[in-house]
């Protein structure tokens, strides 16, 4: 029996890496004393499965996590997954929030092999919003977008235009005064996480190199001095869907029911003090 | 007090593991701070992740905030990267629930659980926005304290901290906090109206030591002379605090769970507190005597109750020898059977000895997962261990492992010294001819069997029978470190990791000092020497180049033997053992004659029951399987020792061996 769960991260939270997040839930899902399959072997752990890792630092509305429930005892223990929700979100740190949990069928891909892509609400600073359009519409006509990358712990050259689906800014600028330009704007990305996924951060980067060349290539990232107001920063960045292709059709692997998922919701979300 | 965490927050993004930084753990209190309770800042003077599985700490934190006179918040050293981002934004020491400057709080208390952390002490302070000399400090700071296993030999941080606290902590933080309360400042915002007359009242409670109430003077010689009160209420010597029974403090009650992976990152539970096995390297052991035992049921409910809380799935049953324990097996078995286990969690013991480790232990212990096993030899030849009072046989080394190897283990690591006092290259050596055998006994199982053993070079410690051993030089422990590597190369399955003798000369500079090494350790702070447990950033000459600038030298500071009637930088400071004690067994060391475990056998008066009117406290009347430390000798009959048994025995306990011992002894006082 398979219980696949998504949920969110927000807050202080992000901070954590995949890795603490995966360990937050073994301790949660053992707190609930639910039958898990456990794996063969020397040192059993639960079997977890977790969709595509997400950047520490990232929040994200749109993670997923499948867990292998032992058939019998589940059976025997007369497991409600719709209470599950409300029983497992008490037993896990503030920031992480079940949004929907249903049995699912056991297949033969796991959720980080099957999302095609993931959609993303990032908040900047450091640019205007003019700036910022003339950018993402530069990355959009260019051919190649060349950025620096850490592979295996080695920065090499990356094209990272064709995993850039989609690209616009969004919601309204946002006033802050610890920015020197006084505010922050809103952009929204949809990136291809095959062959292999970007990160925001990455990105970020691309939209510097578009019209800053070198810049963007530094792995340290750019050199800010002298020229403020012109080079985007990421302050924030979430993930609002993952994206998997079932009979050719894009869709997430919970629909989530009355989840209002979306740009908005990041943005408002990260407007809440964390 | 204000929340940092708009300024922090935006440092997050660019450093290492940022939730070092965010708090949030479960077990982490709601602290609220009000005009009547005192503050208190309690600071792991290294990582986050060495720091917050520490149980002094959190022991104290608990205490303290049941408390409606006291509100304790935590902080751990910041690493290098948040350091200096910290210090680029002008950003303090913060604390971890409510980011609040450190700077606010009443008291910022230190744990000492390491010497080459003191540079880390220094650095927390000045990061906390504090005058790092007490000397320099006001009204307007937080009250300095230190507790912890080093503090007894404080001098080398005298000028640094306002008030050691010695021994067990549980009673007397509540002491102290009362007295801190009764000197708020006029307005009440603070507390330490009158610093001095506060300093001077804290001196005033048992198992305090408060340094600017203290004289130092130096002979002709420039030896020390005495450390002398100033101030005729103040004690001439400082006696450690014990706590007589264990089960009064069932803490901490609520350990906290961090979110990011910690070192010990699982359950951990006291199992008792104390050593008289008397090995007369350990400082634990001769300093945190006598043996106190947790109740088995108490033992047993703080396990279950604690996985069921943080949904740990590993339990460690700590203490400095947890195969001591009066029934060992029963309890493992429990815990392991209990129901609500779903057969998923496993149980470690972190110190085992060798000769009460028992095929039955390995047995149970493995059923779930097999946690790594270690043993600790320390001494390579029979002739090493009786000096050093490690009494365990080869044979109950060999069938130690033998029983893991069985029980389906394929690494074991061994533990050993070198630069123990009389070693020879014999000595030395034998740690190889210990550790092959072992790989022989686990050929017979297994053909891939490993056998890891770790060498570390001794640094004598202070309250010790070797306080006054001079420490193997550099190059001696090198020399020693390459034969062990050369004999080593051609074992198959055997790998040998040592310490760097560089860092072991370093810790023994800062062991032994007396008050003028704070000088040494500022410098080396000063010019940058902060993480200096961590070998990349640990810098030998940042230390000899201190020591030089204030005309010491590592072979007076480090090298020397000292003297029997030299006064020593702690003489003022009390573990309560006996100096002639720690004497006698200095020179039974060096006459290669061995002491057995004063548990199950009459009293040595080493002090520390006597002096304190306090006793050991045990559940068997015998000692475990193999407990006779090798000295064949027949420990069953007893005698007059000042020993009280637990009234509720362990069940299921039975004797482990002997042939008097009737079940679980339920009788209570022996007249000491």
């Amino acid at each position: 029996m398979r219980i696949r769960f998504r949920f969110s991260k927000l807050g202080r939270i992000r901070f954590t890496s995949q890795r603490d997040v995966a360990r937050m839930w073994e301790r949660a899902l053992r707190r609930a004393r639910l039958p898990l399959a456990y794996t063969e072997g020397f040192s059993p752990r639960p079997q977890l499965s977790f969709g595509l890792a997400l950047p520490t630092g990232a929040e994200s509305l749109a993670e997923y996590l499948d867990v292998a429930l032992d058939p019998v005892r589940a059976v025997d223990d007369g497991i409600d997954v719709a209470t599950l929700p409300g029983t497992l979100d008490v037993l896990l740190p503030d920031g992480i929030d079940i949004e929907e949990a249903v049995v699912v069928e056991r297949s033969k891909d796991s959720l980080q092999q099957m999302v095609t892509s993931c959609s993303w609400t990032m908040r900047l600073t450091g640019i205007s919003r003019e700036d910022l359009e003339e950018r993402v519409a530069a990355v959009l006509a260019a051919d190649v977008l060349p950025i620096m990358r850490e592979r295996k712990g080695r920065q090499e050259q990356d094209d990272l235009r064709p995993s850039v689906l989609t690209l616009a800014g969004a919601g309204v600028d946002q006033d802050v005064a610890a920015d020197p330009t006084g505010r922050t704007v809103g952009l929204v990305a949809e990136l291809s996480t095959q062959p292999r996924g970007v990160r925001p951060v990455e990105l970020v980067r691309g939209l510097i190199a578009v019209a800053d060349g070198a810049a963007g290539l530094s792995p340290e990232g750019p050199d800010l001095a002298g020229r403020p107001g012109r080079i985007p920063v990421l302050d924030r960045a979430c993930r609002t869907h993952q994206w998997i292709v079932r009979d050719g059709l894009r869709e997430e692997p919970l629909r989530g029911r009355g989840i209002p998922a979306g740009a908005d919701r990041a943005l408002h979300a990260m407007e809440r003090a964390s | 007090m204000e929340s940092l965490w708009p300024q922090i927050e935006p440092l997050l993004a660019h450093v290492t593991k940022p939730a070092r930084y965010i708090g949030g753990e479960l077990g982490a209190q709601q602290v609220e701070h009000g005009p009547d309770a005192v503050s208190w800042l309690l600071v792991y003077p290294d990582s986050y992740e060495v720091g917050l599985p520490n149980q002094g700490l959190q022991i104290l934190y608990e205490i303290l905030n049941e408390r409606p006179d006291a509100a304790a918040e935590r902080s751990y050293a910041p690493w290098v990267d948040m350091e200096a981002s910290m210090r680029t934004h002008g950003v303090p020491l913060f604390s971890m629930e409510n980011q609040a400057p450190a700077g606010a709080f009443d008291v910022l208390a230190f744990n000492l659980s390491a010497e080459l952390v003191y540079t880390n002490v220094l650095n927390l302070i000045d990061l906390a926005g504090v005058p790092v000399r007490a000397a320099d400090r006001t009204e307007e700071h937080p009250v300095v304290m230190a507790g912890g296993h080093c503090v007894f030999n404080p001098e080398p941080l005298a000028d640094f901290v306002d008030c050691f606290v010695l021994g067990d902590g549980e009673e007397v933080v509540g002491e102290l906090n009362a007295v801190l309360a009764s000197f708020r400042t006029a307005g009440g915002d603070r507390v330490g109206a009158g610093r001095v007359d506060l300093l001077r009242a804290l001196s005033r409670v048992p198992g305090a030591y408060v340094p600017s109430c203290y004289d130092v003077t130096y002979d002709d010689a420039g030896r020390l002379a005495g450390v002398t009160p100033r101030y005729p209420e103040t004690p001439a010597r400082v006696e450690k605090r014990t706590i007589t029974d264990l089960g009064d403090w069932p803490y901490p009650r609520q350990q906290l769970v961090p979110l990011i992976e910690v070192v010990h990152d699982r359950l951990n539970v006291e199992l008792f507190r104390g050593c008289t096995r008397g090995c007369r390297f350990c400082q634990a052991g001769m300093i945190t005597r006598p043996v106190r035992e947790r109740p088995a049921e108490q033992v047993r409910t703080m396990v279950s109750a604690g996985l069921e809380r943080t949904g740990y799935d590993e339990v460690a049953l700590t203490s400095l020898s947890s195969a001591d324990y009066s029934g060992i097996e029963e309890t493992v078995t429990g815990i392991i059977d209990d129901p609500a286990c779903s057969g998923q969690v496993s149980v470690s013991l972190p110190s085992l000895r060798v000769d009460a480790f028992t095929v039955g232990t390995a047995a149970q212990i493995q059923r779930v997962r097999r946690t790594g096993l270690t043993f600790a030899p320390e001494g390579g030849t029979w002739r090493m261990r009786q000096v050093i009072n490690k009494l365990i046989r080869e044979e109950d080394l060999y069938a130690a492992v033998d029983a893991a190897f069985s029980q389906g283990w394929k690494r074991v690591k061994l533990y050993f010294l070198i630069g123990l006092p009389t070693e020879t290259d014999e000595d030395t050596l034998g740690i190889v001819t210990l550790a092959k055998q072992c790989v022989a006994i686990g050929k017979r199982y297994h053909p891939s069997v490993t056998v890891t053993a770790s060498v570390g070079g001794f640094v004598p410690k202070v309250q010790t029978p070797f306080q006054w051993f001079g420490q193997n030089t550099i190059e001696e422990l090198t020399r020693k470190v390459h034969l062990l590597r050369d004999a080593a190369r051609p074992v198959r399955g055997l790998t040998i990791r040592w310490h760097d003798p560089k860092a072991t000369a370093a810790e023994g500079i800062v062991s032994r000092g007396d008050r003028r090494m704070g000088g040494v350790i500022e410098q080396v702070w000063r010019n940058g020497g902060t993480f200096q447990e961590w070998s990349e950033y640990f810098d030998l000459g940042l230390w000899t180049d201190a020591l030089a600038a204030h005309g010491m030298t590592l072979e007076d500071a480090v090298y020397r033997h000292r003297t029997e009637h030299e006064v020593l930088p702690w003489d003022h400071i009390s573990a309560g053992l006996h100096r002639d004690f720690l004497w006698q067994d200095w020179k039974d060391a060096l006459a290669e004659h061995g002491l057995p475990d004063c548990r199950w056998t009459p009293c040595y008066d080493c002090g520390a029951c006597t002096g304190y009117g306090v006793e050991h406290v045990v559940a068997s009347a015998v000692p475990p399987a193999g407990g006779s430390q090798g000295t064949g000798q027949d420990l069953s009959s007893g005698g007059q020792v000042p020993v009280r048994f637990l009234t509720t025995a362990p069940s299921g306990a039975a004797p482990a061996a002997g042939s008097g011992g009737g079940a679980v002894a339920l009788v209570s006082e022996g007249s000491g």
